[in-house]
């Protein structure tokens, strides 16, 4: 199936995974979270800009539904890795984006990082740094909604919604309603 | 955005880029681990011609929070004593390997120069030059402002969340800058910032001390304080230092005596009494408390004048950042697939 989006370059993508595939995704990460963790308690979910931010609160509610005694609430936050990354002076400058911790802090709890797209691992090594200076968790643990292959570093997540074998020269995009409008994962262009 | 030189040269979109970056930059002022890894490796370099306290340690700071190596170099006790023109000093600093300089200068135009004389080809970050412009300054002071004023008002007094006005501008504020205009190169780059961010600004100074051309400006002109605070009622009064020692001997005939200035132009109880509840009163220090504000008015619950020091770290990291982060400028911007 091929589709409009508004990914930046191509016009047209095929879609890989619809509203209801992220959705039914994000539910079993939410159960795969309670199961790894023998109940919810100390979870901490914190987002990584852009896109990591409303799956992490996707997945906030979807725990808080599962264990009646967590709030969703008090259980989300974001983790902007800006700063820390490590190809800073290969780009423009980025802007800075917000990192917001739930009151309780991340101090001793179990700390579940939420990205999109997991791809060459150097945005979650730089989510480990940044979280190095923010406090000392339990444990820290990796949900990503795609995993595409092409690690770069010796990354891995502990929660994948869907591993979609790419080359390198192909692009995945992932469009959510909260930002875009819409739900859906595209991949887009390649050799062909 | 190369350099960082005057303030009239910002577009709206960079300065609204510059105070969210001061945004987030602050927040992480409050933690307990203020460092952050961003500019490691790079040299910074604070290239002082004029004394200055509050500048130089808030730059200083500013780029050691971000991990930079920070070179101070002032002109007292430096070959600069022994002759050393600005030229020699700049191919110096190349030659040392500097990434970017922050300039202090008693001349106007020095940052300039500096920048696009090819001297050297790294970031100028303007600290003040002369009677010119001081383009941190203004920025920690339209951050501030937006911070109180810029998203819902909250009573003087109350301290808002950062985030207050983050990604907005100071569309139809009202601001007086009121003192030693002449002199001041703090109100010329207030002016131009504050008019891009869509504030109203009305400068308010004895005829002595505004300088000609000054109606060129984007801002009203007024020379009655009492005025312009009962009917105006701007939502921030921004008091200027008298700068005694750009005025020469015995006060440099600008006014008759301190005592008058003060009368007529000093920021006192009674006036900030016909202020509105949500005003607040900036300075840009250092104060000459009894002469352009009193006491009490300085340390009223409107004053922010602490708070606006705090906010010059912030100011002067996101400057660094945006300036020094993607030293290697290319024009085509990778996507963010896949990261």
């Amino acid at each position: 199936m091929t589709s409009e989006i508004d990914g930046p370059g191509e016009a047209k993508a095929t879609e890989v995974l619809g509203s209801a595939d992220i959705s039914r995704a994000l539910t079993r990460i939410a159960h795969e979270i309670i199961e790894r963790n023998k109940g919810g308690q100390d979870v901490v979910v914190l987002g990584i800009p852009t896109r990591g931010v409303p799956l992490a609160g996707r997945i906030a509610q979807r725990l808080a539904d599962i264990e009646p005694e967590i709030e969703a609430h008090a259980i989300l936050g974001t983790l902007d890795v800006t700063m820390y990354r490590d190809d800073l002076h290969k780009q423009p400058p980025r802007a800075i984006g917000q990192t917001d911790l739930p009151a309780q802090g991340i101090d001793n709890k179990v700390v579940v990082l939420v990205d999109d797209v997991l791809f060459s691992g150097r945005t979650i090594r730089a989510a480990l740094d940044a979280l190095k200076d923010l406090g000392r968790p339990r444990s820290v643990q990796l949900a990503t909604l795609i995993d595409r292959g092409h690690r770069e570093l010796p990354i891995r997540s502990d929660f994948v919604g869907k591993n979609l074998p790419t080359s390198l020269s192909e692009r995945v995009f992932v469009r959510l309603e909260e930002i875009d409008g819409r739900d859906g994962v595209f991949i887009a262009g390649g050799d062909k | 955005m190369k350099h960082l030189l005057n303030t009239a040269d910002l577009s709206l979109d960079e300065a609204i880029l510059l105070l969210d970056t001061t945004a987030q930059m602050a927040a992480t002022q409050s933690r307990e681990i203020k460092k952050l890894p961003t500019l490691r490796g790079r040299t910074v370099v604070n290239l002082f011609f004029e004394d200055s306290t509050r500048t130089r340690i808030s730059f200083e700071t500013a780029a050691k929070r971000l991990s930079a190596d920070v070179i101070n170099f002032s002109a007292k006790g430096s070959s600069v004593s022994k002759g050393e023109s600005l030229k020699d000093t700049a191919l110096t600093l190349d030659a040392m390997g500097a990434d970017a300089v922050i300039i202090r200068h008693q001349a106007s135009g020095a940052p300039h120069i500096l920048a696009h004389s090819g001297w050297l080809d790294v970031p100028v970050i303007n600290a003040g030059d002369g009677t010119h412009q001081h383009p941190t300054q203004a920025l920690l002071d339209a951050f501030t402002l937006r911070r109180h004023l810029g998203g819902e008002l909250v009573s003087a007094g109350e301290l808002p969340s950062l985030n207050n006005g983050l990604g907005g501008d100071l569309r139809g504020r009202k601001v007086a800058i009121v003192g030693d205009v002449l002199h001041s190169r703090v109100a010329r780059s207030n002016v131009y910032l504050l008019h891009t961010l869509g504030a109203v600004v009305t400068l308010v100074a004895p005829p002595t001390l505004v300088p000609v051309g000054a109606e060129t400006w984007p801002c009203e002109i007024s020379y009655n304080l009492d005025e312009v605070l009962r009917d105006w009622q701007p939502d921030a009064v921004m008091m200027l230092r008298i700068q005694r020692e750009r005025m020469g001997s015995a006060g440099g005939g600008f006014f008759p005596s301190p005592l008058e200035y003060t009368r007529k132009y000093g920021l006192d109880e009674k006036r900030l009494g016909l202020l509105q509840d949500h005003a607040i009163v900036l300075h840009p220090g250092p104060m000459n408390r009894g002469l352009e504000i009193s006491a009490r008015a300085a340390d009223s619950h409107r004053s922010v004048i602490v708070e606006q020091v705090s906010n010059g770290v912030a100011v002067r990291m996101a400057a660094l950042y945006l300036l020094l982060a993607g030293e290697t400028h290319s024009n085509d911007t990778p996507a963010k697939a896949g990261f």
